[in-house]
This record gives structure tokens, C-alpha cells and sequence, in this order.
């Protein structure tokens, strides 16, 4: 399987070139090409899900072997965790794609958008799968200078606003990166994780590492929008292309930011507890403030932002009470909860997020507003989009028997365990008000009598738009299985072993 | 040491920038400034006292050389700073053209 982790970069950047160059002249090249290519990332990662047996496979870019155990060469390791978030970059990559086919028709240069989507998926496949930092860094940048471009697509007062603000800070934090890896350089004078792992375990944490850690924590913070953060993420995420704001909510957040902050943390330094204690109350804060700043809003868009500062803030805080578990070395059964709730909830996420991202694009593609007081009684005109949006308000809500009810309970459950009483309370606080959120969603968008407008007129969204929107609504019922045994030791457990067990990465890369 | 003093005086300077100045282009010269000064570290953090450029000559053993890796890595961060700075400004123009000025104070459709 070695011989295959390349093809997960090498693919969508070569379709993205591809697509520049012959999407000119052959008419209605790039809507069949990025929907197939992704298709095709889609069923190679699932078979790689399928067929991994808790190892970590490793791609040495080059072919250069390490000497005297020291890696030269640049890694690619793909083990359980980046493969599940290598499942997800693909899969809703595939049903955005095939939506905006249908949504991105009203835009000019579709060219240029499908290439920035697959230049961006290639920036965030190789986030995931990279084994080396600063070649971390280089396609976390590909990933996000790609997506302020797509953030400014439809270049209106706002998105060009939007998409400024985003970059300042954006920009901001890749410094803050970029400075934390320089100063890990100084110290280990190595940029391969693994390398850099051994070296800090064999050596007592100092206030420097401190340092590292604090900066770190900023800079993908920063990137993953929490909560003191956050500002950049309710206007960015609202001015893109629907189909681009279910890819950043979706994904993008996750992918460059939780997925490092949680790879650094666990695989490279030794935790202290203070830290760990950090990353918690960071993802508690976020939980709560995202949805208070939630209730008021009255554009669709910009409340499904501020639920997913809220939603991350679980999946931040049901990590750092594994960390801060794993740090006291206590209880370790339930530090794995935590960390499954944790991975559980953030593909859910994905899912559930996606879906409401392009129902809200489907609705404003057929009435041309994002204001809720300006809708109602769409789902008569609408079933579809009114009942995938139902499971997704229901799913994202907690309610069973969709996904997000069992990653809530799981990290709910967690939190009793470890004896964070108080952020089990707030848990359950904020998931009533996320129910009470998305029940204004629905009321007012689908089922009140409208004032504004006549109604009959609307009509139903055209195919491809309802088959990515069904297929997410399927998806959010059947990944509630991954909450029974037997099928979550195959697809978390390889995930969760990796993070408790830092010295396998450590082993597969050094040792060979 | 002083050296990066001076350093993280310069990234202060960028950063005192972003915070105070509204003209977007000034803005985003300061990013520019931070982005430089980071640059300035990384490139210091590889040097050897008494170093030379890292070319190796097998007739000379005793030379000591300079650490290559962070000039490569700042290359190709330099790329990048080049490739930001280029969407930030193009996005710079397109929010002139559509305000008919430069001021962040009156570009302020979004709140909340």
C-alpha cells in the first residue's frame, strides 16, 4: 500500500493543471473530470480504511534511506488517523464537486474554480499525510492561498472583504507557524516529526518547548478558529460559494487546524498537564461563546458558521481531556473514549456541516436571499432539500438516532468519567441551544407562511444538487454505526492506537 | 543575541503596523515587514560563526560550513510570502475599484 500514498497529492494536483490547460479548449472538461478524479480519491481512501490493520505505511519522497538512523528524506506516512481525515477531504470533495455543477454555472471562469478546489484538496491531502514540518507548512499554504481565492469567487463588496480579513489573519498565523518551526528547528536541528518526537523524549521538557507549544497553539488556533481567534470565520465562510463554504467548514478547519494541533500534541511533544488543561478550557470557551454568538443570527450562512466554531469546540475539548488524562496517566480506557468521541464527532461534523452548507446554497440558489425573515414555506416547493435539511439540524442538534447524537454522548460520557463535571453540563447546555438554533432554522425557512414573496413559483433544485445533498443525508444516518463495536475498533481503533502510542510512529519512521 | 533582538524588533515594527495603520495597502506592507523578519530568524538560526557557503570541497575537510536546510526552507518561504502578498494586493485593487478607497474604516459591510 506504500506505493499508493503518493497518488493522493500527485492526482488532484495534476488534475488542477490539467484543467487550466485543456478545460479551454475542450467544452465541459472541468465538470467531468474533478467530479470523477475526486470519485476516484474517494474509493482509494476507503479501500486503504478498509484494508489498514493498524500500521503506518511510509512513502520516502526520493527514495532516500535514513542513515545511522537519521531520515533524510522528505515522509508521507499515512496511518489511522490521517486516513480517516483523508476519507472525509475526499468524500466531501466528491459530493461538493458534483454539486457545483449545477450551482457554479451562474458564475464565470469555471475553470479557475474547479482548479483552486482540486489545488486545494491536493494542500490538504498533503497536510494529513505529511511526515515532515515544514513541508507541512508548504502545503498548508497551498491549501489556504487556495482558498482565499475561493472565498473571494464571486467578487462582491463583501466576498473581496471577507476574503482580505481572512487573509490578514490567515497571513498572521502562518508567521506564527512558520517562527515556531524555525525555533524547533534550533533546537532539534531536524524538521522530521518523528525524529523531532525521539529527541524531545529522550530530553526534559524546558520553558522553551513551552514556548514552542504556546506559539503553536496560536498559529493553528488561528487556522482552525478558536474562540479568541474566531473572527475571520463567520465572514469568510459565509461569502464563498456554498459548495466552498461546505468544503471549509467541512474540512478545511479541520484538516490544517485540529488535525495538526492533535498530531503535534499527541505524536511529537510530552504533554505537560497545564497545557493539556489549555487546550480544554480554549475548546470549552469555543463551544460556548460560538453558540451564544449563534442564536442571534439571521443570516443562514453566518448561523452555520458560528455553530461550527461551537461543534469544533467539542471535538478541541473532548481531545484535550484525553491529553489531559494521558498527561497524569490516569485512566487510560477513558482517555480512548475521549479521543473516539473526539474523531467521532469531527467526521460527523464534516458530514452533517457539508449537508447544511448546500441546503443553505440550494435555498439561496432558487430565492436569491440568505436572510431567514425573507423565507417560508418552502417545503412544499422543496421536500428534498427541506428533509435532508431536517436530518442535518437533527444530527448536528444531538438528537437520535443520528450521528451526532452518539460522538455527543461519547464525549459527554467522557467528560463524567474523567470528573469534568462542568464541562459535561456545559456540553449538554450547548447542544439544547444548537437544538433550539436550528429548530428557528427550520421553522422559519421551511415551514412558516411567507410574507414577501409568492411562493409557487419555486421549484426543486436540479439533479446534482439533490444527489450530493441525499447522499450526505444518508450518510449522516449510517455513520451512526461507527458508534457500535465492532465496527468503530476497525475504523477508529487504528486512529485512536496511534494517538495513544506514539512510539509505533516514532518506530515505523526511525527503525526501518 | 543581538541580532535577534533586532529581529523581533522588526516583527514588532510589522506587527505595530497591521494594528494601527487603515490604508489597506499599508497593511499590507506590515504583513510584509513580519513576514521578513521571520525570514531574518530563519536564516540566523543556520549560521555558524566563522562559516562559509555551503559548497562542499572534498580537498579541504577542515572548513567549517554554514547550515544549508534553513536557506532552502527560507527559498521556498519566500515563494510563498511572494504568492500571498500577490493575492492580498490583487484583493486590495478589487475592493478599490468597488469602494473608491483605500480606508478600512469605510469598508465595513460585514459585522457581527
Amino acid at each position: 500500500m506504500n506505493s499508493l500514498i503518493p497518488l493522493f497529492v500527485i492526482v488532484p494536483l495534476a488534475t488542477s493543471f490539467l484543467i487550466m490547460i485543456l478545460g479551454k479548449f475542450i467544452n465541459g472538461f472541468q465538470k467531468t473530470i474533478t467530479p470523477l478524479v475526486l470519485l476516484f480519491l474517494t474509493v482509494l481512501s476507503f479501500y486503504c480504511l478498509l484494508n489498514n490493520h493498524s500500521n503506518s505505511y511510509t512513502y520516502a519522497i526520493g527514495g532516500w534511506e535514513p542513515i545511522d538512523n537519521i531520515p533524510i528524506a522528505i515522509y508521507f506516512v499515512m496511518d489511522g488517523f490521517s486516513l480517516i481525515l483523508l476519507c472525509i477531504i475526499s468524500l466531501i470533495g466528491f459530493l461538493a464537486s458534483v454539486y457545483s455543477i449545477s450551482y457554479i454555472a451562474k458564475f464565470t471562469s469555471e475553470n479557475n474554480f474547479y482548479s483552486l478546489l482540486c489545488l486545494m484538496i491536493t494542500g490538504m491531502s498533503g497536510v494529513v499525510l505529511s511526515g515532515d514540518l515544514f513541508n507541512l507548512f508548504v502545503f498548508l499554504e497551498i491549501s489556504v492561498i487556495s482558498s482565499y481565492a475561493l472565498v473571494a469567487f464571486g467578487t462582491e463588496k463583501e466576498e473581496l472583504e471577507a476574503s482580505f480579513k481572512y487573509q490578514v489573519l490567515g497571513g498572521i498565523a502562518s508567521f506564527i507557524i512558520l517562527f515556531a518551526i524555525g525555533l524547533i528547528y534550533w533546537r532539534t536541528k531536524t524538521l522530521n516529526i518523528a525524529d523531532i518526537s525521539a529527541l524531545f523524549h529522550s530530553h526534559e521538557t524546558s520553558t522553551f518547548d513551552l514556548f514552542i507549544q504556546i506559539l503553536l497553539i496560536s498559529g493553528f488556533g488561528l487556522k482552525a478558529a478558536m474562540m479568541p481567534f474566531h473572527a475571520w470565520l463567520p465572514d469568510a465562510h459565509s461569502s464563498a460559494p456554498s459548495p466552498i463554504s461546505a468544503m471549509l467548514s467541512g474540512v478545511l478547519i479541520k484538516a490544517v487546524g485540529i488535525y495538526v494541533i492533535i498530531r503535534l500534541f499527541f505524536t511529537m511533544f510530552i504533554v505537560s498537564e497545564e497545557i493539556s488543561l489549555l487546550i480544554t478550557t480554549l475548546g470549552t470557551i469555543s463551544m460556548v461563546i460560538g453558540v451564544l454568538l449563534a442564536i442571534g443570527q439571521w443570516d443562514i450562512k453566518r448561523l452555520l458558521a458560528y455553530h461550527s466554531i461551537s461543534q469544533m469546540g467539542y471535538v478541541v475539548l473532548s481531545i484535550g481531556i484525553g491529553l489531559v488524562l494521558l498527561a497524569r496517566g490516569v485512566k487510560p480506557t477513558v482517555a480512548t473514549l475521549a479521543i473516539a468521541g473526539g474523531l467521532f464527532h469531527m467526521v460527523n461534523h464534516a458530514v452533517f456541516k457539508g449537508l447544511l452548507f448546500l441546503n443553505a446554497g440550494a435555498i439561496e440558489h432558487r430565492i436569491n436571499t440568505r436572510n431567514l425573515k425573507e423565507m417560508g414555506g418552502l417545503s412544499k416547493h422543496m421536500p428534498v432539500t427541506s428533509g435532508t435539511s431536517f436530518i442535518a439540524s437533527m444530527a448536528i442538534s444531538g438528537i437520535p438516532p443520528f450521528n451526532g447524537f452518539f460522538s455527543k454522548l461519547i464525549i459527554i460520557i467522557a467528560a463524567v468519567q474523567a470528573k469534568f463535571y462542568l464541562v459535561a453540563f456545559l456540553a449538554v447546555f450547548v447542544s439544547v441551544i444548537t437544538l433550539a438554533s436550528f429548530l428557528k432554522f427550520q421553522r422559519y425557512a421551511f415551514y412558516n407562511k411567507s410574507e414577501h414573496r409568492s411562493t409557487s413559483k419555486i421549484k426543486e433544485v436540479p439533479f446534482p444538487m439533490l444527489f450530493s445533498m441525499i447522499v450526505m443525508g444518508i450518510l449522516c444516518l449510517a455513520f451512526s454505526l461507527l458508534a457500535f463495536p465492532g465496527i468503530r475498533e476497525q475504523i477508529l481503533g487504528p486512529a485512536i492506537d496511534v494517538l495513544t502510542n506514539p512510539n509505533q510512529y516514532v518506530q515505523t519512521i526511525i527503525g526501518i | 543575541m543581538i541580532v535577534y533582538i533586532l529581529c523581533f524588533i522588526l516583527f514588532l515594527v510589522g506587527l505595530y503596523g497591521l494594528i494601527t495603520r487603515r490604508n489597506l495597502i499599508k497593511i499590507v506592507i506590515s504583513l510584509s515587514i513580519m513576514e521578513f523578519s521571520v525570514f531574518l530568524f530563519l536564516v540566523i538560526i543556520g549560521y555558524i560563526d566563522a562559516g562559509v557557503a555551503p559548497i562542499v570541497e572534498l580537498s579541504n575537510q577542515n572548513v567549517i560550513y554554514v547550515d544549508p536546510l534553513p536557506q532552502a526552507m527560507v527559498l521556498t518561504a519566500i515563494v510563498i510570502g511572494l504568492a500571498t502578498t500577490a493575492m492580498l494586493l490583487a484583493i486590495a485593487i478589487r475592493l478599490y475599484r468597488k469602494y473608491k478607497t483605500f480606508d478600512i474604516r469605510e469598508i465595513n459591510n460585514l459585522r457581527g
